[in-house]
């Protein structure tokens, strides 16, 4: 049929905006800044930020798991609410998202530096303030924070979607409540955890503005370094490997968690 | 009834590299009920849809009162269609269904008006224009299908098993319904089932398929009583299918014994298919018969018990209304009227015989059990006991 | 069990709204640290209404907000009725395509973008061609996947009969289109828009990347902001918005809710089977 035709713009789109560039992030990658010459310094000098790619990378990894183990009773909680409630809730979950993460994370800030709300309460009663700021853990707490509904989604609408049928054949066969769900619902969400995964760890492990504000001054990010490059050091040729880099990490977790599950990748965006 | 309203000449129909249909030649006379019958994937919705001309054939034409239509799309043909599961615009209600196709003609208000009312009659729904089709039941949203699909006055109804998601009360209470609003109208119907029974009851012609290819055209009598191969007995009803060899034009010899039999025109010592009703088939004591067996099993079926008996390791169905008990030693009689000879061919062999006869084996042969079928199909009742 | 996970989602859905609820006080507080409440005041309010910067920088926000998610509603469609009409293979390989920018990450997007436009203004010769068009076509890239995978799924769903029906009673192909299969569709092109929209209207990253100093908008004027000290009427302008779209997610949700109702009625008259969630 000729319908397939009216993909034709779309695909149009796609080469021009996404594919193209893509291809041009390679070409800078391998070009001399100022020569233009061919080259592979950018790829060597990539090595020197190993140790960063892999603490964004480990810190991520640590957020995706944390909003995983948090994430799994909220998302199971709230599909076996009744409609109205499970309504309700899921929009409470969204909506943090469709608001501004820049403020919400200087919202953390002011929750958390050394003058900050926590620390005026705690110093009130008495005690000494605590450093809740400019540490990995206010780091991991604001990655948590922002892309938790991430998790959650996805993993809902798995849980939601198992065959209520399922379960009642597992108790018909004898499992007892912890065995259903060790052996039918958990087995079944996997699909959710992986997407929820997916969805935390890639954002997570490229953000620049929440290292930024929460983070120590001298551990910076991989998202900082590729920001700093094209925003202020201005030079697009490392920054371009330096995405290279960071798309590599993140194509090599999905392609890790989808053999894990044993998924051709079609899961990938459930939401 | 002469006249052809629909010729299908040589028509073969691909689907990626594989013949769903090979070479069929059909006509559809005016005014006739047609029924395409075949177990799933036989080629009789492909038929149907190439009439319709949702699809196009591969090779071949299809002329609809003499013209050539084989190219020309859906909404350029005269006819017109009710689909298996109805596809009722859920957007619309009743009303608007049924008028949707005389909208696009540009009728009217006030035609419109009196052609869904005259529709909303012929399918006894008056007073349901304003309801919303899916708060319909199953035999509702049937006549609402029928009623917008004959709202068009097309030439020609096609119809995809209209019935086969309706439970078996509704779905014979229909049959007749079909019947009478066809004959009312006297619009030709071409109409796909797999329901042999359905077939036989509603059809003036029914044209069996199997693999792509028409097995017997005829009447439902036709069909029943002479049928072309080992395919057609077995599809249409129960039977016994032998190998035997016609010694002579009128005499057939079965279990090396010589019966006298109504064909003729075979070839001398030509190896035949010999088919055995098992309704036709007389018990009498074992010495009295013309053959003596073993009684094996036996299954009470409310009119009639089915009965297999073992007549030297080949197992036969009987049907009779008296009660036999497992492991009786009887005889059965038969008339030339009851043996029916078929030349043999490609289904020769793989029907006929009941050695692995039961009644759950029968459930799972059952025609109407389509495989991969989702539980929407079900019919209403059934799912509502769930 | 379920006791505690009913106590422990009170507790992480507090945890989501601390933060805003501290942003939400503070567009009250006359104070100008946020950490300390000295007083209570609309001053803020006032004074955001008579801003002349941050309220342009919104209509900005809404301006590429809306007209990218209309492009991207309609290319986005009528590229999920051309995916479906897609042999298997085509079909594999045009959805790996649109999830090359759901998965890669934002920053990659924005830096190739950024490169591809800084392409594009060497060769004509132009100092910057970043700007409202550039924003705008950044943002339909982002928002087309989104689109196309929430129509997608309804066009699966959908009974093809359907179409074939209004085809047999005269409809022509377009004529379907319009009246038959729009309707069956419209569930997931309005959540597709919507979902572009509020996509469009809160994104940073890739928007960071390819603004230019002509056309700014109001996610990046906030980053710009916030390496200064930040004026406490962003908090009110927060609140705001928090409002607003609040007020937008309760409406669809009553909507929902009466649709639901109604299918429900509709189900127990004819069953339809298993629930299904539209997400």
């Amino acid at each position: 049929m000729k319908n397939k035709m009216l993909a034709v713009p779309y695909l149009v789109w796609m080469a021009v905006f996404t594919i193209i560039p893509l291809a041009i992030v390679f070409y800078f990658a391998f070009t001399d800044t100022v020569t233009g010459e061919a080259t592979f310094r950018n790829i060597v000098l990539l090595g020197q930020y190993g140790s960063i790619l892999f603490k964004s990378a480990w810190l991520a990894l640590v957020s995706s798991l944390l909003c995983l183990i948090i994430g799994y009773p909220v998302a199971y909680y709230i599909a076996g609410c009744s409609p109205r409630k499970q309504r309700f809730l899921y929009m409470l979950v969204m909506l943090p998202m469709c608001m501004s993460f820049l403020l919400r994370t200087l919202a953390w800030v002011a929750l958390l530096e050394d003058t900050g709300i926590i620390n005026r309460f705690i110093i009130t009663l008495g005690l000494r303030p605590l450093p809740l700021i400019r540490n990995d853990g206010a780091v991991i707490l604001g990655m948590v924070y922002n892309f938790l509904p991430y998790m959650i989604l996805p993993l809902y609408s798995v849980i939601m979607k198992i065959d209520p049928r399922l379960i009642e054949a597992a108790q018909d066969l004898g499992c007892n409540s912890r065995q259903v769900f060790g052996k039918v619902v958990l087995p079944l969400s996997l699909p959710g955890m992986i997407s929820g995964v997916t969805m935390v760890f890639v954002p997570a492990v490229s953000t620049f503005y929440i290292s930024q504000k929460l983070g120590s001054s001298g551990t910076a990010l991989i998202g900082d370094v590729i920001e700093s490059q094209f925003k202020t050091a201005y030079n697009p040729n490392l920054g371009a490997a330096m995405s290279l880099g960071l798309m590599a990490v993140v194509f090599t977790c999905i392609a890790l968690m989808n053999r894990f599950s044993g998924d051709d990748g079609e899961s990938m965006v459930t939401v | 009834m002469s006249k052809h309203l629909i010729d299908l000449v040589g028509v073969r129909k691909t689907f990626d590299g594989e013949d769903a249909l090979k070479n069929i030649n059909l006509y559809i006379r005016d005014g006739e009920f047609l029924t395409l019958l075949g177990p799933s994937g036989c080629g009789k919705t492909t038929t149907l849809r190439l009439i319709a001309g949702f699809i196009l054939p591969t090779e071949g034409k299809i002329l609809i009162d003499g013209q050539d239509v084989s190219n020309v799309p859906p909404y350029k043909r005269r006819v017109n269609t009710v689909f298996q599961k109805y596809a009722l615009f859920p957007h619309l209600d009743v009303y608007d269904n049924i008028a949707f196709g005389l909208r696009i003609a540009k009728l009217s208000e006030d035609e419109i008006d009196a052609r869904v009312n005259e529709m909303l009659e012929i399918v006894s729904l008056k007073g349901f224009e304003n309801r919303r089709t899916t708060t319909l039941s199953g035999g509702q949203q049937q006549r609402v299908a029928i009623a917008r699909a004959l709202a068009n006055r097309p030439g020609v109804l096609l119809l995809d098993e209209p019935l086969g998601a309706l439970d078996l009360r509704l779905r014979k209470d229909m049959q007749n319904e079909l019947k009478r609003i066809q004959q009312q109208l006297g619009i030709t119907f071409i109409y796909v089932t797999h329901d042999q029974e359905e077939a036989l009851t509603m059809s003036d012609t029914v044209v069996v398929m199997d693999r792509g290819h028409i097995q017997q055209i005829g009447t439902p009598e036709d069909i029943y009583n002479e049928p072309k191969n080992a395919f057609v007995a077995d599809f249409i009803g129960e039977s016994n299918i032998l190998d035997g060899v016609m010694r002579d034009d009128y005499l057939v010899e079965f279990f090396g014994r010589k019966f006298k039999c109504m064909d003729k025109g075979f070839g001398k010592n030509e190896p035949v298919d010999v088919v055995i009703r098992p309704e036709d088939i007389d018990i009498v004591p074992a010495d009295a018969g013309h053959l003596s067996g073993t009684v094996t099993s036996v299954t009470f079926k409310g009119v009639h018990y089915d009965i297999i008996v073992d007549f030297k390791g080949f197992k036969w169905l009987i049907q009779t209304t008296d009660h036999q008990p497992e492991g009786a030693h009887i005889g059965i009689k038969l008339t030339p009227d009851d043996i029916h000879v078929m030349k043999k061919t490609e289904y020769s062999g793989m029907y006929g015989d009941y050695s692995s006869y039961s009644a759950e084996y029968d459930e799972i042969n059952d025609p109407d059990a389509v495989i991969g079928e989702e539980d929407e199909a079900l019919p209403q009742e059934e799912r509502d006991e769930e | 069990m379920r006791r505690f996970n009913r106590i422990f989602t009170i507790i992480v859905l507090i945890f989501l709204y601390v933060p805003m609820i501290v942003l939400a006080v503070a567009s009250f507080n006359s104070g100008n640290d946020i950490a300390v409440l000295k007083g209570f005041t609309l001053s803020r309010y006032s004074e955001l209404f008579r801003d002349g910067v941050l309220l342009p920088l919104l209509g900005n926000s809404l301006i590429v907000a809306v007209l990218s998610s209309l492009s991207a509603t309609l290319l986005g469609t009528m590229a999920a009725l051309g995916i479906h009409a897609m042999g298997k293979q085509l079909r594999q390989l045009t959805l790996a395509v649109t999830n090359i920018p759901l998965t890669n990450p934002e920053i990659v997007t924005g830096v190739s973008l950024a490169l591809l436009f800084a392409f594009i203004g060497q060769t004509l010769k132009i100092n910057s061609i970043l700007g409202f068009f550039t924003l705008l076509i950044a943002h339909v890239t982002f928002n087309l996947p989104y689109v196309i995978l929430s129509v997608l799924p309804k066009l699966t769903q959908m009974d093809r009969d359907l179409r074939d029906a209004a085809l047999d009673l005269g409809c022509t192909p377009i004529q379907a289109f319009f009246k038959v299969i729009l309707y069956e569709i419209m569930p997931g092109v309005i959540s597709g828009a919507l979902m572009s929209f509020t996509m469009s209207l809160d994104d940073f990253v890739i928007s960071y990347f390819v603004y230019g100093p002509n056309f700014i908008t109001l996610p990046v004027e906030i980053y710009n902001y916030t390496k200064k000290p930040l004026h406490p009427k962003i908090y009110a302008l927060f609140t705001l918005l928090f409002i607003t779209i609040l007020m937008v997610m309760v409406l669809m949700n009553l909507l929902q809710a009466r649709d639901e109702k109604r299918t429900n009625q509709a189900r127990r008259i004819f069953s339809a089977g298993r629930r299904r969630v539209t997400t």
